[in-house]
């Protein structure tokens, strides 16, 4: 492992310099969430008064006392909850389905060919903001659900690394013996496919829940009452627009809301799902891209 | 125009094998058709909305009876004081977002490759990771709260060690883009890296082996092959990137911006929204979109043949 040049004195040099510089990188990473967990765990008084720097001053419970305390940020929590649970499971279940027969050869599959740049055309040209804001409400989908899970729900490009796992991952030998023994398409889908496939479908899947965990902004346009808020839209709307307009809350509330700690709270709060789980993902991301960029 | 294919497949069939296909391929029509119904409606339907942009659009008018107009929206876009200056906040934002995101990576991902201690490398990748999977929402909430120039904690530290006055980043025209642009680096660089020590991994080690017999130190390795070696990667993710010149980040600047800094801040995106949701001039606010739309279409497909002519890149 050790080579020559390593042993040069610039070399050495060198080495000092990257250590620290990709110390210093990966600090200003996680400092800024460790300034806000401080924070959050501050007094309201010495927060106000920006004496809190990274550890936590006047320790206090308070803010997450506030912040679990108030009905809408709870009720946000569990639409987002729910939007990610279904979102993931009727995305995942449309594009795995489509990704089966995309995945056939152009021979064994005529119109293959043309399925498959009808999906790629969306990922070229949009209909826009506005268009697609107007199907979505002539629907009749606003204030549902199903205004954050449709549109949305298949991704072309995870549809894409779906067909190209099942092209490169099944063995085609177990097929064709599924094929002599008369299973149809569904049982071999069902029978072959998919067991062979769940680190690609986990991996999908991950990277289904952190989209919707963290998209915000259908629910600003899709949704007018507060009561439908997804947590990332609640957010949006008391921390970075700071209206409360729409909150139909007392005063006592509102002063909690706005306080520096319980801002600093909520947003750990909604963070934390993703600190918990990007570990894992990130394992699987970085499969996903080489996957993306390797093909053919 | 399917049908018709399956009934001259199924007259020229003969044997076992091939009817049991024919018989099995309305299931994987089937398997499709969830698909193609939610792509159709949420993705080519709004296309067909797209015609709102040479009309005078009234909802209580509907499609069919709204004026038309022609390119009239077209002609307001580019005598629009304001729409002007929303391309070129666009284009400056995008553009140095694309460099920055390319050559910053790609310098990360070199130095992270001349660490030999397998947890220290790992550890920072796993934190410089981090700040990917968190929303512009939380991160937007991070970032006003640290950058407000009443107590902020950047503020703070800028005041401690240089002794100068507090900056308003969020808030002043002068400071905005450059915001903009080091906080999206700040937040992608981590993960653009993934795909840059993919590719280091994958160079031929005789080929440094050979170099080293050369007498050729660490420097000029990564000048004569580590760089050479990367050059098709970083084709790629270059022409790549070309699609979105005209993306100029919505989500983070719709978190972080106000109207102060409308003039150097304000995108096409972050417009098309204000005008056409917010103050409902539709027609208006959807030919500005299309604009984008045909710009940014010429642009990927651009990108995706260079990438397939230079290295030999396809998508599918």
């Amino acid at each position: 492992m050790h080579h020559h040049y390593q042993k040069s004195l610039s070399y050495k040099i060198f080495t000092i310099f990257n250590y620290t510089f990709l110390t210093v990188a990966a600090l200003l990473c996680i400092l800024p969430l460790i300034h806000i967990l401080a924070v959050s765990f501050s007094g309201s008084a010495a927060a106000t008064a920006n004496l809190v720097g990274l550890w936590p001053v006047d320790f206090t419970l308070d803010a997450y006392e506030k912040t679990i305390g108030n009905e809408n940020f709870l009720r946000s929590l569990w639409n987002s909850f729910l939007r990610v649970v279904l979102g993931t499971a009727i995305s995942m279940a449309v594009m795995l389905c489509a990704a089966y027969p995309l995945s056939k050869s152009d021979k064994a599959f005529r119109g293959r060919k043309i399925y498959m740049w009808f999906f790629v055309f969306t990922m070229l040209f949009h209909g826009g903001l506005v268009p697609t804001y107007m199907v979505v409400t002539k629907l009749g989908l606003t204030d549902t659900i199903w205004a954050l899970i449709l549109p949305s729900a298949v991704s072309s490009f995870n549809l894409i690394l779906l067909i190209n796992f099942f092209r490169t991952s099944v063995p085609k030998s177990l097929e064709e013996a599924a094929l002599m023994d008369g299973a149809n398409h569904f049982t071999i889908f069902w029978k072959i496919y998919l067991p062979i496939s769940v680190p690609a479908i986990a991996t999908i899947s991950l990277f289904t829940m952190v989209f919707h965990w963290n998209s915000w902004f259908d629910g600003i346009i899709y949704m007018s009452d507060v009561k439908h808020y997804p947590l990332s839209t609640f957010l949006q709307t008391i921390i970075v627009q700071q209206d409360f307009t729409k909150m139909s809350v007392d005063a006592e509330t509102l002063q909690n809301l706005s306080e520096r700690t319980v801002k600093a709270a909520q947003i750990f709060i909604a963070a934390l799902p993703m600190l918990a789980v990007y570990p894992f993902v990130q394992k699987f991301f970085v499969k996903g891209i080489v996957l993306g960029a390797e093909k053919e | 125009m399917q049908p018709t294919v399956d009934l001259k497949q199924q007259t020229a069939a003969v044997g076992t094998r091939k009817q049991w296909k024919l018989k099995g391929t309305w299931q994987l029509h089937t398997m499709l058709l969830p698909a193609l119904v939610i792509v159709f409606v949420f993705q080519y339907i709004p296309m067909l909305g797209l015609v709102m942009a040479f009309q005078d659009y009234e909802p209580w008018l509907g499609f069919l009876h709204s004026p038309w107009v022609g390119l009239e929206h077209f002609k307001t876009m580019f005598e629009y004081e304001d729409a002007r200056q929303v391309i070129w906040n666009t284009l400056v934002i995008s553009t140095l977002k694309i460099i920055f995101n390319l050559a910053i990576p790609l310098a990360f991902a070199l130095l992270l490759n001349e660490i030999y201690v397998m947890k220290f490398k790992r550890t920072v990748q796993t934190i410089v990771y981090l700040p990917h999977f968190l929303s512009w929402v939380i991160l937007g909430g991070i970032l006003i709260d640290m950058l407000s120039p009443e107590g902020g904690m950047v503020n703070r530290v800028l005041t401690a060690l240089f002794g100068i006055e507090p900056i308003f980043f969020l808030g002043d025209n002068d400071w905005f883009r450059t915001v903009v642009v080091v906080t999206d680096v700040w937040k992608e660089c981590g993960f653009n890296t993934i795909v840059f020590l993919a590719a280091l991994t994958s160079i031929n080690p005789s080929l440094y082996e050979a170099a080293i017999v050369d007498g050729a130190n660490r420097w000029q390795q990564t000048i004569y092959i580590t760089l050479p070696s990367m050059l098709p990667i970083i084709i790629v993710v270059g022409t790549l990137s070309l699609g979105n010149i005209l993306n100029a980040g919505f989500d983070q600047i719709l978190n972080l911006y106000n109207p102060l800094v409308y003039k150097t801040g304000d995108i096409i995106d972050t417009y098309v929204y204000r005008v056409g949701l917010l103050n409902g001039d539709f027609s208006y606010a959807t030919a500005v979109g299309l604009f984008k739309s045909i710009i940014s279409f010429i642009l990927v497909v651009t990108g995706y043949r260079l990438a397939y002519k230079y290295a030999n890149y396809k998508i599918f």
